[in-house]
């Protein structure tokens, strides 16, 4: 029960933190000391304190978009295990609902972007749109993979049922599984090479010019539901390195925790050594990814 | 059985009624009135048939040569029945309204008279089991919409797709005939009951013939690609309460008419499922890539209905393998989804039908790139269209999603246990749904995001007039869109429903029947757990705009024009369009579609206005590079009888002489 309760809880509070670890991973490449760690929590504080400014242009979609995200983000998370912790929801079949709680989230974000009538936030979310139409059934292949795999058809079930042991026997399919996922990961999450959150031109940006005109709580519920993100896809890419449930708890939870940061700091590497692709890269890439998925499962089915 | 018939006789006589009172406001009174009073009676006697434990049948004599009145309502007819009756009393109640100001313009009297012959048509269709009787029905429900169609009949649009609509309709039926001669000359019987007991061995050789030839009729009428040309033409032509009829109900005729011919072609074997599967995701792919491409709301809405039945026949697919290979539990998830999906896409579709006839209504016309910003104007209209795309997108807790969700977990077991062979196409199903329902997200946040957000593109747009229906019209889209939520909410509830149903799909399978899908998956727990986390999704998102509402209160809220980068001057043509909204996709599957883009790029340094032009367009590729050939080839073949067809009475007269000379010469060259 309590490794449930703290499968929620430690993202609840940390997920800031291995956005803090992508920045300082990224600030240490360039040679930079880097902001703190805790940057982004002061940021959030600031935003929740703000007033707003909102578009006149704009309707009930607009300050739904963020909320709806958050919600749905906070509703997949529950799906999600911690390294040995198991997740604190978990039936057969919960994978296609934690893909479409993220999806719901997603279509009020693109909603609330096109409600400004801006140009710019149209194109981002024009691209948005399409990607993650593009690795959505990428992650299926990948989840499949793991699910036939492992013979259990809930996300819990499928990454847990992962442990040294069935590295010696299936270390193909793991590994492919693991480079889908990272690559997935890094696609959903908006980072280079699929898009770079950093740049000065919002032409070039994808998540970050759909939000352009959010400010205050809006913008903050943004933020989380971001981090949030990002630490579920690390979850769900990383458990499946981990060693198995030691049936300790604090070991079970530093090694979910040091998983997911590992995995933060594999995106801040990422994001120092290679640029982002030109647009239309993309589609190859994620279907490299597929490739991998596909592979994997076939791999699994001899 | 006595109150279904007494709902036929009610649609039988308000559609006299309707009729014999004229062009006018009567006609817009008794039409619509009688069809809603026949459709409620009929929605109860379908509600008590699901779940009556014997199916109520008639039988009576019929003069015809073997036919007979035979109607069962069976659970899948039964099933059938509630999207017809639902939409039917909707778009009585919608059409009314829309009507309203054609009042002696048009011939209302004949319009109602054809919808309620449509309603009670298709509700014959679904129930009638004898073949010559079912075809009859099966006409009736085919005609009736061409003269719907043909409301705006001056329009050359409106006439055209009313022909391509006729076409498809009769072509559609020759293979019906076809099929349901070859089947009754092996069962020695019109009956359906005979069909589907013919023994195995005579059915197998036979069997791969008659799939196709039901494939092809019923695909038809269903719209599966490459057989969908005339959805995209007749619904955009179509009054809207008639589209929402159409795409919501009619188009299932096709559906059911597959799931009950699978019934009579004995063990289903993998190929079938194959072969459905591959039909499924290729609808379901190329039906919303065309559709992303589209300009016209209600045309890109029929290209959705095209996908929606894409996830059908995606669902059937993977149920019949699943079944052919002795999975039944996945099977059965399979079928209960489809077949929920049926009824989800039913309510929401609709819904999305009667926002866009809102929209046509108020501003005149439905092109995305000359409208914007109408939630201003018509919110009550903007916030169902919205929440009806994305819960026609799959998402939770809309109430497609449980339908969706019960497709992924049959097609998830199937890609576990199946042998790897089998399970490659199971993944591709999985996987096909899954990109599906990705497109559906870019083509209706462009469709809703470009029509009801931004600022108006045009003047048209900008019209104050633009409003919200009439309250009849919104009593409509109140009564689909409570509907679905209910749906969504009585999700687990709706799965025993549908269970009658899906066995029967799977009654003539050796496999034995589980009670319950599998051991591992309980679907009703299953739908139970997604219904309260996708619910307690929602409720979330109240609490969490409750407590944004607190935080921001007191603070300072200022209303500001679109930042927009800090360009302080922007004009509405410079907001993003349609087209370049799905620009991405039109270009990643340029040589899928084939977009035709016409541009005329500026000259000089100093280009006068309007000397340049940019402006593309997705055609139908079936259409444009198939059945346009293949019809304008039989037209020139149709062209070159003429010469024996010369106006001649003499020629004529010798052509007969001619026909009985060598009838004589064969007789008695054959005579022994």
């Amino acid at each position: 029960m309590t490794a449930r309760v703290l499968a929620v809880l430690l993202p609840l509070v940390l997920a800031p933190l291995a956005f803090g670890v992508i920045h300082r991973v990224k600030a240490r490449f360039a040679g930079r000391q880097g902001k703190p760690l805790t940057q982004i929590y002061l940021d959030i504080r600031k935003c929740l304190g703000k007033g707003a400014t909102i578009s006149r242009t704009t309707t009930w979609l607009f300050r739904a978009g963020p909320t709806i995200n958050l919600a749905a983000t906070l509703a997949a998370l529950p799906f999600v295990p911690l390294g040995g912790l198991p997740a604190a929801v978990s039936f057969p079949g919960d994978i296609f609902v934690f893909v479409y709680l993220l999806a719901m989230g997603r279509f009020f974000t693109i909603m609330a972007a096109l409600d400004t009538g801006s140009s710019f936030e149209g194109m981002g979310a024009s691209r948005e749109a399409v990607y993650s139409c593009l690795a959505e059934p990428m992650l299926f292949l990948a989840l499949l993979a793991l699910a036939r795999h492992s013979g259990d058809l809930s996300l819990s079930g499928m990454l847990s049922a992962v442990s040294a042991g069935s590295w010696l026997t299936g270390a193909p399919v793991l590994a492919l599984v693991t480079v889908a996922l990272f690559l997935i990961l890094l696609a959903e999450n908006c980072r280079v090479p699929f898009d770079d959150p950093n740049t000065h031109l919002e032409l070039t940006m994808i998540h970050e010019v759909m939000v352009l005109d959010h400010g205050g709580p809006d913008f903050a519920f943004i933020e989380y539901a971001q981090t949030l993100k990002l630490w579920i896809f690390a979850a769900v890419a990383t458990s499946l390195l981990l060693p198995a449930a030691s049936g300790v708890l604090a070991w079970d939870a530093l090694w979910g925790l040091a998983g997911v940061f590992a995995a933060a700091a594999a995106v801040g590497v990422t994001e120092s050594v290679m640029a982002r692709l030109r647009l239309t890269r993309v589609p190859p890439l994620l279907a490299a990814a597929g490739a991998f998925a596909a592979l994997a499962l076939i791999l699994v089915g001899g | 059985m006595p109150l279904y018939l007494t709902a036929l006789f009610v649609l039988l006589a308000s559609a006299l009624a309707a009729l014999a009172s004229g062009r006018g406001r009567a006609a817009n009174l008794l039409g619509p009135l009688g069809c809603l009073l026949g459709c409620l009676l009929g929605l109860f006697a379908a509600a008590t048939a699901l779940f009556s434990p014997a199916p109520p049948i008639l039988r009576l004599p019929w003069s015809v040569p073997y036919g007979a009145v035979s109607l069962t309502i069976d659970p899948l007819s039964a099933l059938f029945l509630l999207p017809v009756f639902i939409l039917g009393a909707a778009a009585a109640l919608y059409g009314r309204g829309y009507l309203a100001g054609l009042a002696g313009k048009r011939h209302l009297g004949g319009h109602w008279f054809f919808f309620c012959l449509m309603v009670l048509g298709m509700a014959l269709t679904v129930c009638a089991t004898n073949a010559v009787f079912f075809l009859v029905s099966w006409e009736i429900m085919s005609l009736a919409p061409f003269f719907l169609i043909c409301l705006h009949h001056e329009e050359d649009r409106v006439r055209a797709a009313a022909r391509t609509y006729l076409f498809a309709a009769h072509l559609g039926t020759a293979f019906l005939m076809a099929f349901f001669l070859i089947l009754g000359h092996l069962a020695g019987s019109m009956e359906f009951s005979a069909m589907a007991r013919v023994a195995p061995d005579v059915l197998r050789p036979f069997a791969p013939a008659l799939f196709f030839l039901a494939l092809a009729g019923f695909g038809v009428k269903a719209g599966i690609v490459p057989l969908h040309v005339w959805l995209p033409e007749a619904h955009p032509a179509a009054p809207s309460h008639v589209s929402a009829f159409m795409s919501g109900a009619l188009i299932k005729a096709g559906v059911y008419g597959v799931l009950r011919s699978l019934t009579f072609l004995g063990p289903l074997a993998p190929w079938m499922g194959q072969t459905l599967l591959a039909i499924g995701i290729l609808t379901g792919v190329l039906g919303l890539l065309a559709g992303i491409g589209q300009g016209e709301l209600k045309r890109f809405l029929a290209f959705s209905s095209i996908e929606n039945m894409g996830i059908v026949f995606l669902g059937l697919g993977l149920g019949v393998l699943a079944a052919a290979t002795g999975h039944p539990g996945p099977a059965l998830l399979a079928f209960s989804g489809l077949l929920f999906h049926v009824i989800n896409h039913a309510l929401l579709k609709g819904l999305l039908f009667f926002g866009a006839g809102s929209v046509l209504h108020a501003v005149g016309h439905g092109f995305m790139e000359r409208l914007g910003g109408l939630s201003k104007r018509m919110p009550f209209t903007a916030t169902a269209c919205v929440l009806a795309g994305a819960a026609i997108s799959g998402l939770p807790p809309g109430n497609a999603f449980f339908g969706e969700l019960l497709i992924y977990v049959g097609g998830g077991m199937a890609a576990m246990d199946m042998p790897l062979t089998d399970a490659v196409w199971a993944w591709t199903g999985v996987a096909g749904l899954a990109f599906i329902g990705g497109l559906s997200v870019i083509g209706f946040t462009r469709a809703m995001g470009i029509v009801f957000s931004g600022e108006p593109r045009t003047t048209d747009a900008a019209d104050a007039q633009a409003h919200d229906p009439a309250p009849l019209m919104r009593a409509a889209m109140w009564l689909l869109g409570l509907l679905a939520l209910g749906a969504a909410l009585a999700a687990p509830f709706l799965f025993t429903a549908m269970l009658p149903a899906a066995r029967l799909l799977l009654a003539g399978q050796s496999t034995a029947l589980p009670v319950l899908p599998s051991a591992t998956v309980n679907p009703e727990a299953l739908l139970t757990a997604a219904a309260i986390i996708a619910f307690g999704a929602a409720v979330l998102a109240l609490v969490l705009a409750y407590a944004r509402s607190r935080l921001l209160a007191g603070r300072s809220v200022r209303s500001h024009g679109t930042w927009d980068c800090g360009y302080i001057l922007p004009a509405p043509r410079m907001q993003y369009t349609a087209s370049s909204y799905a620009e991405p996709m039109t270009v990643l599957f340029r040589r899928l579609l084939g977009e035709k883009r016409l541009f005329t790029p500026p000259e000089g340094l100093f280009p006068a206005t309007g000397s340049s032009r940019f402006a593309s367009e997705t055609p139908d590729r079936v259409k444009d590079g198939f059945f346009t050939p293949l019809f304008s080839a039989v037209l020139t073949a149709c062209d070159a009888l003429k010469r024996f067809q010369q106006g001649n009475l003499n020629l004529y007269i010798l052509y007969l002489l001619a026909t009985l000379v060598i009838l004589l010469a064969i007789a008695l060259g054959f005579a022994p």
